[in-house]
Formats: C-alpha cells, sequence, structure tokens
C-alpha cells in the first residue's frame, strides 16, 4: 500500500543546531532524511515506521569535503557525485571512489550520501567496505555533544548500529596514509549500475623485502554487517604470497564470512566468490610487489 | 519504534520548472513525479518503479539528475526543474530527440524522456563522451524494448553534432 502523504510530517530546518534541538525533544520519532535514496522507497511501499521527517539535504554543515594535512573529513550528507569529483578522494581513497560509481546509477549517486548509507546499515552497500580498510572514524553529534567512533565498532549486527536516538552522523574521517598501498575494489554482481552486489571486497596491502607488510580486507554481503577479514590479515601479514598462502587465505576468508542464500545469490556461491576475489588481490598485491 | 500520528498541513511550495515560475500547496512528503504530473499536468515524466531503479521518473533538479519519484516536494522547494516538457526549445526538437528519432531509440516511449533528460545530463557534463562514458551515463535508465545499442548510438550521434556545431 502506498503512503498517504497527509500522514506524514517532513521540516526542513536548514540548520544543523535546530535539526538536533528537534531529534533531542522527540527522541526516535524524527527520521533524518538526506537524499532519499533509501527513505523514498520505504515510504512510497508503505513501510516507513517513521511519521515525522527531518530535512538534513539543506544542511550545509553536512556537505563539506575538508583536506587536513593527515586526514579528511567527508561531512555525512556528501553525495557519491561529490566523491567521486573530489581529487583527494579519487587520488588517495580509490576504493572508496569506485565503490561510489558502483552504487546506483547518476541520478541515485546524485542523491545518495555517504552517510545515509552507513546508516541504513545495509550489509550489501557498496561504500562500507572501502572504510572498513581505510580505517574510518565517524562523528556523532547530537544536542548533548559529540562523539568519535571507530567505523570498525560501529555496526553492531544486523542493521544494528551505535548511532543515538537523538544522535546524526556528522562526518566520516580517514587518514591520510594509504596513498602508498595497493588497492583493489571488486564487485560480482548481475550489472555494475543499479544492482546490487553479490559480493564485494576492498583490499588494501603493502609489500615489503618480497613479504606482506601490511594488509587489509573487507567484504560487503557476506555477513550481517560490512565484514572486516581481521583473522586473514593477520594470517598473512609478515608472510610471502606464494601459492600455499593464497591457498591458506581463501579458507581463512571463507572460514570468516557467515554468507546467507537470499534472492540475490547463495550462500555457497558467495563462499566461492569471497575466496576468488581475496586470491585474486594476494596475486595483484604480489605482482605489484614483483615489480616494485 | 512506534509511529506518532503527524498529520500534515499543505504547505507553499514556489519553484521553477521549465524556466517558468510555479507556486503550489502540497502536503512536504508529496513525490516530485506526482506534483508534476497530477499538479502541474506535466505528464511527459513517467512512473515506472516508483523506486529509483529505472530511471523514468528522471528530472533536472538545478542541473542535477534525480529519480523524481525519491525526492520529496518541500526538497524541491526554491529549485530550478527541467522536465522533458522544457527539452526542446519551443517548436523545434532538441538535437538528442532528433538523434532518437533518426536512430529508432524509443520504441514504446515509457523510458525515453529519462533517457533524454540523462543524456542531456551527460552531454553537459561531457560533451564528447566515449562509448563506455555514454553506456555508465545512462546506466540507471532501463529500456526493455530497444536492446539499448539504438539509444547509446542517438547519444553519441547528438554529441557529434553538438561538437561540430
Amino acid at each position: 500500500m502506498r503512503s498517504d502523504p497527509a500522514d506524514y510530517k517532513l521540516v526542513s530546518p536548514g540548520n544543523l543546531q535546530s535539526v538536533l534541538s528537534l531529534l533531542a525533544s522527540e527522541p526516535a520519532q524524527w527520521l533524518p532524511i538526506a537524499g532519499g535514496t533509501d527513505v523514498m522507497v520505504l515510504y512510497s511501499a508503505g513501510k516507513l515506521p517513521n511519521r515525522k521527517l527531518i530535512n538534513i539535504w539543506n544542511v550545509p554543515e553536512l556537505r563539506q569535503i575538508e583536506v587536513f594535512p593527515d586526514s579528511i573529513r567527508i561531512g555525512a550528507a556528501c553525495t557519491y557525485t561529490a566523491l567521486r569529483k573530489h581529487d583527494i578522494v579519487s587520488r588517495e581513497f580509490p576504493l572508496l571512489a569506485t565503490a561510489a560509481s558502483w552504487t546506483g546509477g547518476i541520478a541515485n549517486q546524485n542523491r545518495g550520501t555517504l552517510g545515509g548509507n552507513i546508516a541504513n546499515a545495509s550489509p550489501a552497500a557498496d561504500s562500507l567496505p572501502a572504510l572498513l580498510v581505510y580505517d574510518a572514524e565517524v562523528t556523532l553529534i547530537s544536542a548533548r555533544g559529540e562523539r568519535r567512533v571507530a567505523y570498525r565498532n560501529f555496526h553492531s549486527g544486523y542493521k544494528q548500529t551505535a548511532l543515538a536516538a537523538d544522535e546524526l552522523i556528522r562526518d566520516i574521517s580517514l587518514p591520510r596514509r594509504f596513498s602508498g598501498y595497493v588497492s583493489y575494489a571488486r564487485k560480482v554482481g548481475t550489472r555494475n549500475a543499479q544492482a546490487i552486489s553479490k559480493v564485494c571486497l576492498a583490499a588494501l596491502g603493502q609489500i615489503a623485502s618480497g613479504a606482506i607488510r601490511d594488509v587489509r580486507l573487507a567484504l560487503g554481503s557476506v555477513a550481517p554487517i560490512p565484514l572486516h577479514l581481521i583473522e586473514t590479515e593477520q594470517a598473512l601479514t609478515g608472510k610471502k604470497i606464494e601459492p600455499s598462502l593464497i591457498d591458506t587465505a581463501r579458507k581463512s576468508a571463507v572460514k570468516e564470512i557467515r554468507p546467507i542464500d537470499d534472492i540475490r545469490s547463495t550462500a555457497r556461491y558467495r563462499a566461492a566468490v569471497a575466496g576468488n576475489l581475496v586470491a585474486e588481490f594476494l596475486e595483484k598485491l604480489a605482482a605489484a610487489g614483483a615489480n616494485a | 519504534m512506534k509511529p506518532s500520528p503527524a498529520a500534515s498541513a499543505k504547505c507553499e511550495v514556489s519553484f521553477i520548472v521549465n524556466g517558468e515560475a510555479k507556486k503550489l500547496l502540497a502536503h512536504p512528503m508529496e513525490r516530485l513525479l506526482d506534483v508534476l504530473r497530477n499538479d502541474l499536468k506535466l505528464t511527459g515524466t513517467k512512473e515506472g518503479c516508483g523506486e529509483g531503479e529505472c530511471g523514468s521518473c528522471s528530472v533536472l533538479l538545478d542541473g542535477m539528475l534525480v529519480n523524481s519519484c525519491l525526492v520529496p516536494v518541500a526538497q524541491a522547494c526554491g529549485a530550478s526543474i527541467d522536465t522533458i516538457e522544457g527539452i526542446s526549445a519551443h517548436a523545434s526538437m532538441h538535437p538528442l530527440q532528433e538523434a532518437f528519432l533518426e536512430c529508432g531509440g524509443a520504441q514504446c516511449g515509457i523510458c525515453t524522456p529519462g533517457m533524454i533528460l540523462a543524456a542531456v545530463h551527460l552531454l553537459e557534463k561531457n560533451p564528447e563522451p566515449a562509448l563506455a562514458e555514454i553506456r555508465e551515463g545512462l546506466a540507471g535508465n532501463l529500456c526493455r524494448c530497444t536492446g539499448y545499442m539504438q539509444i547509446f548510438e542517438a547519444v553519441a550521434r547528438a554529441a557529434r553534432r553538438r561538437v561540430r556545431k
């Protein structure tokens, strides 16, 4: 059943302080809406639990990308288009720029936001594995003040997050220390645009003296949350890339993930693809190390 | 989370549609798509999926391609909107419309307005797109008739003509 717009409120305070006061006045009643690419879908299908919405699309504080010497801070309501166009994001955080280019089509990239992707907390979101490997930190803000949460601790379960009822994601901060890494991003899905991933990988690695000095791996669509492959990273660090190590990594990745059967794929296929993507990345990393 | 009732009053919406200032009353969560079609009778903008997957309802909002089914009208207040009705200047067709006709880029016509808007947006940002860029620019617009090839050819043809001028 389609929703009746007469049953819904939407207010547009236009500045951060007023948004936070409203969220504090009736916690859990007000749902922030930025580009609407998730919220409007639920609304149109008659499945939106909130009847009161607060527009954050026109809040300038949430739309900036600030560049500091050792980090960049991306306002939560920055769009995928803004991320793709940003010079530092494309150059130093290619996994994020690539994931932005996979998300939806151009129209959805013009409206969909990074903060919205995080708050919506879909385990299949394309940009979230990139945030895990880049060691992102999110700033949560409310009328009570602000706090910073390591992104790896943000998702606690399927659609469960660290966000309190009166809080808003203000920005996502990424440390600028990954320029020297080999990066690898791959989405496996029915088509790049619009279709949601069956599996997607974001990976970073560095080779020194023939061995893996540092490696960072995260997968989407293989667990209830975007998944950081911590055990597989540990199994690889300090090792020389050989066929036996690739085999170990493949098995470790398959052990760490918790894929399910759903309309887009099967657990068995996802496990096979997840292992293959990790192996493919390590082969690329080895080749880059050999050429270095 | 229990929803609390929140009946909303209609509010005044002013924006510019195809170059003309418009003022009307609407509930803030009405979809821009419905306001364009029902209130302004601009039925060239089509509804396909109603969930941002098909691109049939594409319009330009302050020059940005958007799916109008996903835009609450309150977010369009003060904006400048271009729909398919505003794309052709007076009686003559837009070069993209001509190229779509010549190349057979339209069959049933439901996706065509959105395709044209997406192509207008693409050529605005990138006047000489390669085929891969045309494909990417139109990837959010689904067509179930043409098989896409004639559409890509039409956009390439319009781009060549535009650059030559």
